[in-house]
């Protein structure tokens, strides 16, 4: 079937293609202090935007099947492993594992777009606008307060809120999924720099620390 | 630097925005029928107000949506926020009214 070969080509591609941070993957294993920062990429998450009247009709039948559109700044909704970010008052980034995408036989975007069908908005796949680095660690917050503007305290910024703001100057999606752990999404031309900023803001925890 | 309240996302640095401009700024009626004076009043000429000035601001790294501020030049103070194509509100009572530029908060009196 020609799906099947369609399949078994991407995948091939699966393979060969590299992830905008991938250059740095041995700098994060190095830079990476382990139980107290430490740093790695998770390429090639499934994201599609979405731009839609949450209240609309159109946004009912995303929001069915997502999970739910958040509502407010900061909110995040989803069932699964599927989440979805607010961005603006009609824009959400919905965020799933790689395999959901459909070129790895998953279903995404493409019942997105069908459960938007004619209605109002747009559905858009952004897998490859951004890539994902994670932060985690006891000392993720103090590394992450180095370079964004964002009140960071636990008692504000509680794990599963998203917002999008600026870490040293890289606008970036900052999403916290626990307690300790930061998922970042910056745009993929930026990856590399940001990166290697925050190798340089992790490096002070690597020494020991002076009475 | 400014902590501009965003309706959408709340206080954030003003190093997210966008400055838009004076606010209120209407397109004529007929554009086709300006003198060539009149037309450049309207592209280029904008007020210099010491003290409340509306103006539009853009909140470019986060919701990405406008909305107009009303801010005093003097002090920097945020007076209002309120949302694209609603009237400008009031000016507030702590816009300086008198000349004295050394000290803003004796307009307070």
């Amino acid at each position: 079937m020609a799906d099947t070969a369609a399949l078994e080509n991407s995948k091939k591609i699966q393979t060969l293609r590299k992830s905008p941070a991938s250059l740095l993957r041995t700098a994060f294993e190095a830079g990476s202090v382990a139980g107290t920062v430490e740093l790695r990429e998770v390429p090639f998450l499934t994201m599609a935007g979405l731009r839609v009247d949450p209240a609309g009709d159109a946004g009912q039948r995303l929001g069915a099947l997502t999970g739910g559109l958040p509502s407010a700044s900061g909110e995040v909704r989803g069932s699964g492993d599927t989440a979805v970010l607010w961005l603006g008052p009609a824009e959400f980034l919905l965020v799933a594992p790689a395999e959901s995408h459909e070129s790895l036989g998953g279903e995404l975007p493409r019942t997105l777009i069908a459960a938007l069908g004619d209605g109002q908005g747009q559905v858009v796949d952004l897998s490859a606008n951004r890539t994902t680095l994670e932060l985690s660690g006891p000392r993720a917050s103090a590394v992450l307060e180095k370079g964004c503007a964002l009140d960071l305290h636990p008692r504000v910024f509680q794990p599963g809120t998203a917002l999008s703001t600026e870490i040293g100057g890289i606008p970036v999606v900052l999403w916290k999924t626990g307690d300790e752990t930061y998922r970042i999404f910056p745009r993929a031309s930026f990856a590399e720099f940001l990166g290697r900023w925050l190798l340089d803001a992790m490096r002070e925890y690597a020494s020991t620390e002076v009475p | 630097m400014l902590l501009i309240p965003c309706p959408n996302c709340g206080p954030r640095d003003e190093t997210e925005f966008h400055y838009g401009g004076q606010a209120h700024v209407a397109y004529p009626e007929n554009p086709a029928e300006l003198t060539d004076r009149e037309w450049a009043e309207y592209l280029f000429y904008r007020d210099n107000t010491k003290g409340a000035f509306a103006e539009r601001w853009l909140h470019s790294t986060g919701c990405r949506q406008w909305f107009n501020m009303l801010r005093d030049t003097v002090t920097y103070d945020i007076q209002a926020v309120y949302p694209m194509g609603q009237l400008r509100p009031a000016t507030g009572p702590t816009a300086p009214t008198v000349t004295s530029p050394v000290s803003p908060e004796g307009a307070v009196k």
